[in-house]
């Protein structure tokens, strides 16, 4: 953030550092790939055009449907842990940290080849997309809570004090000022997903790193399956990024 | 109105905040709460405000005691109105927005009507012009005179107020104390905390002495400031009418 009364940057300045930054990153890539002699077979990958798409689609699907879940699981257990009754508040204690402590890939094997086995649930992507949320739905968790907690008891005195209930109090106050607080964060959230939801590949669900992966092995163009898919999950992550920063600024209000 | 406290006391863990509290004031219109820092005024006030409740005794206001469970206490505070030292507003909302979330959600007025209530008395108050900003765009006198407004827009029983300029500064204090002191004289009945000796002889017809945790002395004000009747009030006085 530049301090107040700094000069303002002109456009042609912008266009000129963007320039310089691209220029570099440009010339370091050129560099490596010109040294390690790669013959580009792009016309080989271009027949997949279509399972690349479908694969990106279902990206996108899963790591909404995730983000979505995982806030309400989040925004759950965040209340959990506030709780007066006990066994709830360790449970969503343990749970958490239980997520955060292992590694995702993990939890795929174990959740799918075990838990949903046993209780018959065969559907991957239903699976594959519950497992995402209940990884993302720790961190999110403490998100939520850390907006809660931020919110000063002052506060909450005066929403006793004017006779909100409960509910009332988290409906007006606490959760229109925590989503302003947890936005960027979350908005950081939503951009892991979408790299998280890649390990589903290893349950084969149909999503975009799998179809890289088989793409790679119909075609034996290793670089040509695989630098499609870096960009295709930057043309997700970027925006989120973009959009996260513009909503924090018209949000941003002094406390 | 009419306060009558029967052996009130509150504990937080070990440390005693009210010990014993009794008291019968009947007839009064505004009544002052004053004494040192750490003396229980707060403690006590946020009984009155249903905030807290008392561990033994108990608060009998105009004839109707307070309640203990928290349900019919949440009623209680839907009567009346509670004003704090400072951060009384919801920063997320507009000065406006913060005077109709109650009466809204919490009186259930329609909106129009609620819209009705809380312009004409930002006019009276002379806060038209600050109805859409922010607390963080308001001065502290401004923010406190929002929150006043915003406590009497439910017409309340009566207003609580717990040291409602201490954060201020004197210029804005003065601000504060005219609004507190326009309502006083439309007759509304005021219970203030203040540190401020010379606003509670003007306001207060009764007042309460507090100090290490007891109500020390009651009595109409010109009378205690004359005579006081212990030790602890004239040293207090000594203190605070030297400067």
């Amino acid at each position: 953030m530049p301090y107040k009364g700094a000069k303002p940057v002109t456009p042609f300045e912008i266009a000129f550092s963007w320039g310089i930054v691209l220029f570099l990153l440009a010339a370091v890539f050129t560099f490596a790939f010109s040294n390690i002699e790669y013959g580009w077979h792009w016309n080989a990958i271009a027949g997949y055009r279509d399972k690349f798409l479908k694969g990106w689609v279902m990206t996108l699907a899963l790591s909404g449907a995730s983000l979505v879940m995982s806030l309400l699981i989040g925004f759950g257990t965040a209340l959990a842990r506030r709780s007066a009754i006990l066994p709830l508040r360790y449970a969503a204690a343990l749970y958490v940290e239980i997520m955060r402590g292992t590694p995702l890939l993990v939890q795929i094997m174990l959740f799918f080849y075990v838990i949903a086995d046993a209780f018959g649930v065969e559907n991957r992507y239903l699976v594959g997309t519950l497992i995402l949320s209940l990884f993302s739905g720790a961190y999110v968790s403490e998100m939520i809570r850390s907006g809660i907690e931020s919110i000063s008891s002052s506060q909450l005195d005066s929403c006793r004090a004017v006779g909100l209930s409960r509910i009332q109090t988290y409906r007006h106050v606490i959760v229109p000022q925590m989503m302003r607080q947890i936005l960027p964060p979350l908005s950081g959230q939503f951009a892991s997903i979408i790299k998280d939801s890649s390990l589903l590949s290893v349950i084969a669900v149909n999503e975009f790193t799998l179809s890289a992966q088989e793409i790679n092995s119909y075609t034996y163009s290793t670089l040509e399956s695989y630098i499609p898919l870096a960009l295709g999950y930057l043309i997700l992550t970027l925006p989120i990024s973009l959009f996260s920063r513009s909503l924090e600024r018209r949000f941003r209000y002094e406390t | 109105m009419k306060l009558e406290l029967l052996g009130v006391s509150k504990s937080f863990g070990e440390r005693v905040a009210l010990a014993d509290a009794t008291l019968d004031e009947t007839g009064f219109r505004t009544l002052a709460v004053i004494g040192p820092s750490g003396g229980g005024k707060t403690t006590l006030l946020r009984l009155l405000a249903g905030l807290d409740v008392p561990d033994s005794g108990k608060i009998v206001i105009n004839g109707e005691e307070l309640p203990k469970d928290e349900e019919r206490l949440h009623l209680y505070r839907k009567s009346i109105g509670t004003v704090f030292q400072a951060y009384n507003l919801f920063p997320h909302l507009t000065a406006l927005e913060n005077i109709l979330l109650p009466l809204t959600k919490v009186q259930r007025l329609a909106e129009a009507a609620a819209r009705e209530t809380a312009f004409s008395l930002l006019e009276r108050f002379g806060l038209l012009p600050q109805a859409g900003s922010r607390p963080a765009e308001l001065s502290g006198g401004e923010q406190q005179r929002v929150a006043i407004v915003r406590a009497i827009a439910i017409r309340p029983r009566f207003l609580l107020f717990d040291e409602p300029t201490s954060a201020l500064d004197p210029e804005m204090t003065a601000e504060v104390l005219e609004l507190i002191e326009e309502l006083r004289s439309e007759g509304r009945d005021l219970i203030i905390v203040t540190h401020n000796i010379g606003f509670a002889g003007k306001v207060a017809d009764r007042c309460i002495f507090m100090a290490q945790n007891r109500l020390v002395e009651t009595g109409s004000l010109p009378d205690i400031f004359r005579e006081p009747g212990t030790p602890l009030l004239s040293a207090f006085l000594r203190k605070v009418l030297k400067y």
